[in-house]
């Protein structure tokens, strides 16, 4: 599996790996790992060490994700971006929405 | 025993019995028969008939199996008609030339019903088979002709739109794809109706259709909006309120604008997730970089978007070099990308910048990569007043009711002062009046030059001459947004008057601030040379109206048009 899914023991974190690139092809994976959970958590967590690259669609699937936690009141977290991966953030400013670190 | 699906079948033999035999053991499974006696009543039968199989004796009088073969493959064309050659033939390379004749298998004699069943029925199955792939492709054909055709028609209704502005003037070099529109990328220029330079590089997520669909409401904005007479800020919140209002949430565009003033030396610019574009030196230096700041438009909501802008300094010469992603991230055949490095060194050996556009794209050749059909690159070179063509303004009435005599007070207070641009507005309002009309770029000038001058130098009491370089460029700017973030009270007051003279009219306009005001002769004797960048735009607003000056201890500034 490229998108792996992880319940903290309190139910109340998801985090979601997304293994090798990011882009279009994760798309229904992506989507599948928050819509198909039983309950809606109350932060998220992007895990992408093992993320090497990311296209302008997964920034736009990030933008999906945010909006089905509460969009301006969602906690979702980005973790582990590599350098590459982080420039790309940087140019669409997505600081500015999401916890990047 | 009856097949599923009745065939018709054309059996060839020469020999009446075993012509009779094979015919009713074929139509004894429920199938049609024509009989032919040789080769070339074979081929005749088949062209007028069109049967969907073929058992054929290889050896026939007039003419045998094996050209009978070759004709009736030649005649089914794309269709599969299988053959299947009877024969008492079994030296192995007679039965090689069945094959090679365009038979697909063979039987030998003496027949058997059973045997032939099975091979009939095999046969069909590949006959469906060709019959189901020839009619998919021709499916996929006829979409792909469709789309291309609403490609074309789509593209067609674009260009209207996009090709409205001036994007071939001679100052902008540029380099699309044809198809740039479907590839998300977008490329915008107008000027405006004062005579500055609206530039748009826009990149939306995802392409095809969808991309071109969110282009359309933004070129609309783009161009309604800069032949009015809107700055930046306004465009950007009309055109990210209009994106986030119809693009679903993971689709955005991430845009790159610019205002190019001649008058003020200046590049007004705004980076939402485009990769960094580059001011370059008349001698093709890197001088600074135009870095995204900003989310892409049609991400946040109204209320949370960020309209700032940065202004540089950019004199006539100078140049800007912008471009998409699809520059940047062009991949090798290891998968490498050329990245900002490689630009950044094609940047830095650059001698000539008027070359600059072609070492970019050779870099790209040399680099090895396979061209992206995404590649949006553009330079722009900072025009000369010459070069200037003001967009007519959009005139949205017939101009008929043309009032001659009123006047018109508007002053603009606190918080207003901080969001709200009143120029386009008064340009608007004072179309009404006909003889006024050929006048829309001064006025627009004059407008804007006077109502800025008031709010910079007269509200927040910026100096001018801080901006007599580049670096003290820079300070200015940052010291109005923070002084403009700071103000509670302050004022600018615009007056219109016109009123009717015997061959025409008369427009004065007075435009007054709630600041110190300043000594009107003491900067009038300042030299040129240090009006430079700075210089209250005097000499220009002197030259646009019939006649100006200032009172009021410089707190109020007047222009007077009469035609």
């Amino acid at each position: 599996m490229a998108v792996e899914t992880d319940f903290s023991q309190d139910g109340k974190k998801l985090t979601i790996k997304i293994k090798g690139r990011f882009d279009f092809g994760k798309h229904q994976e992506f989507r599948d790992a928050y819509e198909s959970q039983p309950r809606r958590p109350d932060s998220v967590v992007v895990d992408l060490k093992d993320t090497t690259y990311l296209d302008s669609s997964a920034l736009g699937m990030l933008l999906l994700l945010r909006d089905h936690a509460g969009g301006d009141d969602s906690d979702v977290r980005v973790v582990h971006a590599s350098s590459d991966v982080r420039k790309i953030l940087a140019i669409s400013n997505f600081e500015k929405l999401f916890d990047i670190s | 025993m009856s097949a599923e699906q009745p065939l018709t079948v054309l059996v060839a033999e020469d020999g009446a019995t075993d012509r009779l035999l094979l015919a009713q053991i074929v139509r004894r499974q429920g199938h049609q028969v024509f009989t032919a006696e040789n080769g070339e009543q074979a081929v005749a039968l088949f062209a007028e008939k069109r049967p969907q199989l073929v058992l054929l004796d290889a050896l026939m009088p007039v003419m045998d199996g094996f050209e009978a073969a070759r004709q009736i493959k030649a005649l089914a064309g794309e269709a599969l008609v299988p053959i299947i050659f009877l024969t008492s033939l079994n030296e192995e390379e007679a039965l090689v030339r069945c094959l090679e004749a365009g038979g697909d298998d063979f039987m030998a004699k003496p027949y058997s019903a059973v045997i032939l069943a099975a091979k009939i029925r095999a046969m069909d199955r590949l006959r469906r088979l060709q019959a189901t792939v020839l009619a998919q492709r021709d499916l996929i054909t006829r979409h792909h002709h469709h789309l291309l055709n609403e490609q074309r028609v789509a593209k067609a209704v674009f260009d209207k739109v996009a090709h409205s502005g001036c994007i071939t003037a001679p100052n902008i070099r540029y380099l699309q794809s044809p198809y740039a529109l479907f590839n998300g990328d977008l490329l915008l220029a107008a000027f405006t109706p004062s005579g500055d330079m609206h530039v748009l590089l826009g990149d939306f997520t995802g392409h095809g259709l969808p991309a071109a669909v969110g282009a359309m409401p933004l070129a609309e904005v783009f161009y309604g909006m800069t032949a009015k007479g809107y700055g930046l800020a306004h465009m950007l919140r009309e055109m990210n309120a209009k994106l986030k209002r119809i693009l679903p949430v993971d689709m955005f565009c991430c845009a790159l604008l610019l205002n190019l003033s001649v008058q003020r030396g200046t590049v007004e610019v705004w980076n939402g997730g485009m990769p960094d574009g580059y001011r370059l030196s008349a001698d093709g230096k890197v001088v600074a970089s135009l870095a995204s700041r900003h989310l892409p438009l049609g991400v946040l909501a109204a209320e949370r978007f960020d309209d700032s802008t940065e202004v540089l300094p950019l004199a006539a010469g100078e140049r800007l070099l912008l471009l998409s992603d699809g520059v940047v991230d062009t991949a090798d055949e290891q998968e490498r990308l050329f990245g900002v490095e490689r630009l950044r060194a094609v940047l830095a050996a650059n001698r000539d910048p008027v070359q600059l556009f072609d070492e970019v794209m050779q870099a790209l050749e040399r680099f090895g990569g396979t061209p992206r059909d995404d590649i949006s690159l553009c330079d722009i070179r900072m025009f000369t007043v010459e070069e200037r063509v003001p967009a007519p303004t959009l005139y949205s009435d017939s101009g008929r009711s043309s009032p001659l005599d009123w006047s018109l007070g508007f002053a603009l207070r606190g918080e207003s002062l901080k969001r709200f641009n009143p120029v386009p507005y008064l340009v608007q309002l004072l179309q009404e009046i006909h003889g006024l009309r050929p006048l829309t770029g001064a006025l627009h000038s004059v407008l804007s030059e006077l109502y800025s001058n008031a709010l910079e130098h007269g509200v927040l009491g910026l100096d001018s001459r801080l901006k007599r370089d580049a670096h003290g460029f820079a300070d200015y700017y940052q010291e109005r947004a923070r002084r403009l973030d700071a103000l509670v009270d302050g004022f600018v007051r615009i007056d219109l008057k016109v009123e009717p003279l015997a061959s025409g009219g008369r427009l004065i306009i007075e435009v007054r601030d709630s600041g110190a005001g300043f000594d009107v002769q003491q900067v009038l004797s300042r030299p040129a040379s240090e009006q430079g960048l700075s210089g209250r735009g005097l000499k220009l607003v002197g030259q646009l109206g019939s006649s100006a000056g200032w009172r009021e201890g410089g707190r109020c500034a007047w222009v007077q048009f009469d035609w």
